[in-house]
């Protein structure tokens, strides 16, 4: 384990730009839930409505 | 030394036929390759669609590398006269068994793989294109890149890597098989459900990988029934005598091009570390490989530990960082020539590490990188959202669904995947063949002289120029035959005559 140890403070040594960078990057909790609402909002519209008879029909034979 | 490693990947798509009552899946694919070819003819006018057909002469899937060969085992193509074409780009495009599959020209690095790769679903992508103007009005083919019908089917997404012959087929095993089986925790596509027979009493609702649950054995032959770990194929497609070809079967088929890079560039490391017998006496081997394959996949904490063969026991995750630790040190002592080159040897390390880093600390941090991670992410929102129990088959079709192909319901683009090829490196791929393999000859010859070649395979080419026997150039170098070496021959050559003559053969 002490081989691990020492990649991830080499790593942390490398990197300390990154790790500043992220609270101003980061979105808060709401705004990516809202985000993520309004994906799925988006995706349903494409999917088929009936999934029960999506996933039965999804038959793939013959494969390696 | 490490040679220098050439990589490929396979892809076999699984396919839907909408508005037709009774598909007919190996139809359905060579509508699609046809009609795909068909359109690119016309693109390129050259006076009606020229084809070019899969030489099957250096062909043995029965040669096994731990020194034997089965009798009887034929491409499955010269028995059912399936439609086999090759590209301008170097790669193949076939039907194989039901689906349509793409194989990737040789590549020099695991990056130019990643954009091979992507060409081919963009391939896959025009030719659900051209079906679709072909086929009657409320009929439609559509493609997904996932390896499960989640009804106990599934179809591959096989890797390639070149090796030196001279590496003893068991050490390969030994260090390969600790890696696949713990691999999963960052190249697994996500599934929902299970499809194994039984699952030792563990609830299973999503797992990592779609190919876990297929895979019974250690080491073999097989790759439709009893698939094993690790893949004894024994056909190098180059010179015997110095190559090997590690035909791998385990992998799953990403959406994510992180994944892919990883995939095959972790890999890659892997085998040259081998090469260079770099493990000394560590030994990763499970106790009991097939049950840790899949209880790695399915666990989602990546924290349960797994017995190794001397006892002592282990976590996916340590395997890995023990893995990365060794690879950095023959990094450092061998420099990265042998993985495709400083730039890509020193990001595969560094990726390597920030998804291991991922994984330990918060794997949700990943849902830009790893599949798993994305449609789980996805999944729960819809579960949150409108309360739905893990069986609910809304989520069992959102599975399906993150791996269909078409543009506008592409979810892998929608959740926001990173991207490490650009769009324009994608359409170049689909036509212009890697200028670093053997594949720039094959495509070229076939961009060149498309009416003056009879058949053309991985190491080798037949041409025909008329009124002379057919004349086949063996390329048994997967190394030569690049841009470099090859570019300023063709670039002189009027026809695949003046090519011959100045080949001298």
């Amino acid at each position: 384990m002490a081989e691990r140890e020492q990649i991830k403070k080499t790593s942390t040594r490398e990197t300390p730009d990154v790790v500043d960078d992220v609270p101003t990057t980061s979105k808060k909790g709401d705004e990516l839930k809202a985000e993520m609402d309004d994906l799925l909002d988006e995706i349903d519209e494409v999917l088929e409505v009936n999934a029960e008879d999506f996933v039965r029909s999804y038959v793939q034979k013959g494969g390696q | 030394m490490a040679l220098p490693k050439v990589y490929g990947i396979e892809t076999e798509y699984g396919i839907r036929h909408t508005g037709v009552t009774d598909p007919n899946p190996i139809a359905a694919s060579s509508v699609l390759i046809n009609a795909y070819l068909a359109s690119r003819a016309l693109r390129a006018d050259q006076g009606g669609p020229e084809r070019v057909g899969w030489d099957f002469e250096d062909e043995h899937p029965g040669d096994d590398a731990r020194g034997f060969s089965r009798d009887g085992a034929q491409p499955p193509e010269i028995e059912t006269h399936l439609v086999n074409a090759v590209l301008t780009n170097g790669a193949r495009y076939y039907v194989d068994h039901a689906h349509p599959e793409y194989s990737s020209p040789e590549c020099s690095d695991p990056l130019q793989a990643v954009r091979f790769d992507r060409a081919g679903e963009r391939i896959l992508v025009e030719s659900m294109e051209a079906a679709s103007r072909q086929l009657p009005d409320g009929q439609e083919i559509v493609v997904y890149k996932n390896n499960s019908d989640r009804k106990g089917n599934s179809y591959g997404c096989h890797e390639n890597y070149l090796m030196d012959r001279n590496v003893p087929f068991a050490q390969i095993v030994k260090h390969v098989l600790p890696h696949f089986v713990t691999r999963q925790i960052w190249s697994g596509a996500g599934k929902v459900g299970c499809e194994a027979a039984t699952t030792g009493g563990v609830e299973v609702p999503f797992q990592l990988t779609q190919r876990a649950d297929f895979f019974e054995e250690e080491v073999g032959l097989e790759t439709t029934l009893k698939r094993p770990i690790i893949n004894t194929r024994d056909e190098p497609h180059a010179d015997a005598s110095r190559y090997r070809r590690l035909h791998v079967i385990i992998g799953d088929a990403n959406r994510s091009e992180v994944q892919t890079f990883l995939k095959l560039g972790v890999t890659g490391f892997i085998l040259c570390m081998v090469e260079d017998d770099w493990f000394g006496d560590r030994d990763f081997t499970p106790a009991a490989p097939v049950l840790t394959l899949r209880q790695i996949s399915y666990d989602l904490t990546l924290r349960k530990p797994f017995e190794l063969v001397d006892g002592t026991t282990v976590t996916a995750l340590d395997v890995q960082w023990e893995h990365l630790g060794l690879a950095r040190k023959w990094a450092e002592e061998n420099g990265l020539e042998a993985v495709g080159g400083e730039l890509v040897g020193s990001e595969v390390l560094r990726r390597w590490e920030q998804v291991l880093t991922g994984l330990e600390g918060d794997p949700d941090s990943l849902a830009d990188q790893l599949d798993w991670v994305a449609k789980r992410k996805l999944l729960e929102a819809y579960r949150e959202r409108d309360g739905l129990e893990w069986r609910h088959p809304k989520l069992a079709q959102l599975d399906l669904v993150y791996h269909d192909l078409r543009p506008g319901r592409d979810l892998a683009s929608k959740l926001g995947l990173e991207r490490l090829v650009t769009e324009a490196e994608v359409a170049s791929a689909v036509s212009t063949p890697p200028s670093t393999t053997r594949a720039w000859f094959r495509g070229q010859c076939l961009e060149r002289f498309p009416g003056q070649i009879a058949a053309a395979n991985w190491d080798s080419m037949v041409f025909d120029v008329g009124g002379e026997p057919l004349k086949r150039v063996a390329m048994m170098e997967p190394l030569r035959g690049t841009e470099e070496i090859v570019g300023p021959l063709l670039e002189g050559c009027s026809d695949a005559g003046e090519l011959l003559r100045r080949l001298g053969a």
